[in-house]
């Protein structure tokens, strides 16, 4: 059976929100339906994925019939009228809880809604639900969840990856249009390389991370996750911009990245950097970003060959620098104001309260980052590691610059590997490896997406496999143009495989 | 701690990992010190590779932008309700956050 939210190509891939929003303001659909098609999914396939924690149903139908009495009575729709968008829950909403996938927040609820939400509530999106995580978005495979692990839509036995892990599984599972995730050091973009969808770190201020549950605060961006690189524009347009609320928010206007995503750019120059073409990635996953470069000289771009020779110590740069804020923010939970607390035994002291909150409401992931942060603020190495790291940083940031003096944007793979199965990275150090071609792009505050690019075949199913585009800070219009440009040549390659759902 | 920048690449001990535990206001069984020890010193053997990157003259960048303090305008708006700022508190009497005795008897 084919449902309005999906399109007749003969696989049953859900187009995208673009698509469905037109079809609702042209009359061609209703709001209504396309919510209750992506329900109907989510009911028939959340059970065995896991991408939600909680949805709203009733709300998201009675938003979606607002929208249809809108459109018959020919009042102007908001660009995201009616469509139903998933939201990860370490953002907040006043709807149903916010979580961050924690015991230590398993009934918290938000008195307020996060900027990012509010922009799209104002833009007609439906909030549908909230989706699982990495707890507090520490992870690269959706296992580390208090309500249980994600699974990869396309082989169930595989992660989706992380921390974005449920957002990334709804959109691959066609259970909501659009989705929203949060990207430290890859969050975004990782899981939207395994579950085959665009997922979008826009520079680091463009969009208000008020709302956002704190993990690394100079790192950390919401961004789009959808099926398409159109969307990923539209959505960043309804989000981007000044908040009064976030003094790090860029005091620029939003994007209007919409009206140009379709434009090619000509004499395109694309860099790749050498230490990105690693013999230590997949086979498969270096042979869909030469198959990239090859459709991007078919399209007139110049291939160049750039160098980032610091490439290979982001990982610890990052494992200095996202501990260390994380241990700060992570301060705030104590069990006093909000958040899990303790049972304490009669003569235990107000430290043993803290602790034991702490201890019981966090995983070992979320501890272990708490120590090292701690360890390396600590008195005597401050100077040895956070110091240091932020030398690197620079240094980091300087070795982009000079490549984007070379070529428009840099392409590369998102992550090493295709999805792996669940266990396959139970050392900490492994999983963190993971990240090792995304957590730059956030060290330097610049701007990154991941868009389909192929497939490698494992056990006899198809995995998919991101390819990742960069551009310096706040070039999300040629990032956006560059890998839209990308995703049509790529179409036959793309969408010979669908999930399962 | 000790204060010598150079013994980071020395092997973690567990009475580091049991004072950090301390700092961070973490209660670790102490069953799982060891396992805590041997995760966070592979860790930080990894980050030891940061000592060989060439780093004369250049100066710490703590964000992204270095931008200046920007302020807000100054008008009041409203904050949190009582009621919002308390509907998840674990334990509340009244108005007010209820906390155990900050104090032990006979301070």
């Amino acid at each position: 059976m084919t449902s309005p939210a999906h399109n007749t190509s003969g696989h049953n891939t859900p187009s995208d929100m673009t698509a469905l929003r037109d079809a609702v303001a042209t009359g061609t659909t209703t709001a209504e339906s396309i919510c209750a098609g992506m329900l109907a999914v989510t009911a028939e396939r959340n059970t065995e994925i896991n991408a939600f924690h909680e949805v709203f149903a009733e709300h998201a139908l009675e938003a979606a019939r607002r929208v249809d009495s809108d459109a018959r009575a020919g009042r102007p729709l908001p660009p995201l009228a009616g469509m139903p968008i998933a939201i990860k829950d370490n953002v907040a909403t006043t709807l149903g809880r916010t979580t961050c996938s924690s015991r230590m927040l398993e009934n918290y609820r938000s008195p307020f809604d996060a900027t990012a939400v509010e922009r799209l509530a104002h833009a007609g999106a439906v909030v549908m639900g909230k989706t699982n995580m990495d707890e507090f978005a520490m992870g690269s495979s959706g296992e580390h969840c208090k309500w249980g692990p994600v699974r990869n839509p396309w082989d169930s036995s595989r992660v989706p990856g992380g921390s974005s892990a449920g957002s990334a599984a709804a959109v691959a599972g066609g259970m909501c249009a659009a989705a929203i995730g949060s990207d430290t050091g890859g969050s975004i973009r990782q899981p939207a390389s395994f579950c085959g969808i665009v997922g979008l770190k826009p520079t680091y201020g463009r969009i208000s991370r008020w709302g956002l549950v704190a993990f690394g605060s100079s790192l950390d961006q919401i961004g789009p996750m959808t099926r398409s690189v159109r969307d990923a524009a539209l959505m960043l347009d309804v989000m981007s911009g000044i908040d009064e609320r976030d003094s790090t928010t860029a005091d620029r206007p939003p994007t209007e990245l919409a009206k140009t995503v379709e434009r090619p750019i000509e004499g395109l120059r694309v860099g790749i950097p050498r230490q990105y073409m690693s013999d230590a990635n997949d086979s498969e996953v270096n042979a869909a970003v030469n198959a990239a470069a090859d459709a991007y000289r078919a399209l007139g771009a110049t291939i160049v060959s750039v160098e980032l020779p610091l490439t290979d110590v982001g990982i610890s740069t990052y494992y200095v620098i996202a501990p260390a804020e994380a241990s700060s923010n992570l301060a705030r939970y104590d069990g006093i104001r909000y958040g899990h607390r303790a049972q304490l035994q009669p003569g235990e002291d107000l430290f043993t309260l803290y602790a034991r909150s702490r201890s019981e409401g966090f995983g070992p992931e979320v501890q272990r980052r708490i120590m090292l942060g701690t360890y390396m603020l600590s008195s005597g190495y401050y100077d040895a590691y956070y110091k240091r790291a932020l030398q690197v940083r620079r240094r980091i940031k300087q070795e982009f610059d000079q490549a984007f003096s070379a070529c428009d944007v840099l392409l590369g793979p998102t992550a090493p590997t295709p999805a792996f199965g669940f266990g396959a990275n139970s050392d900490p150090l492994a999983m963190y490896l993971c990240d090792v071609y995304t957590v730059n792009t956030n060290i330097a505050g610049i701007c990154g997406v991941s868009i389909p690019a192929g497939f490698a075949e494992r056990n006899g199913k198809h995995l998919p496999i991101g390819v990742q585009l960069q551009a310096n800070a706040f070039e999300e219009d040629r990032l956006l143009r560059a890998a839209r440009m990308l995703e049509r040549a790529l179409t036959a390659t793309t969408s010979a495989h669908a999930p399962r759902v | 701690m000790p204060d010598n920048p150079h013994s980071k690449t020395a092997a973690l001990t567990t009475a580091q990992v049991t004072h950090v535990a301390k700092l961070a206001r973490l209660e670790v069984a102490p069953g799982r010190i060891e396992e805590y020890r041997t995760q966070l010193a592979a860790v930080l053997g990894h980050i030891a590779q940061l000592d060989a990157v060439d780093l004369a003259g250049v100066e710490p960048m703590a964000h992204p932008f270095e931008s200046h303090n920007r302020l807000a305008a100054d008008i009041p708006v409203e904050g949190l309700s009582i009621e919002a700022v308390l509907m998840n508190a674990p334990a509340v009497e009244g108005r007010f956050l209820a906390v155990p005795k900050v104090l032990a008897e006979g301070d």
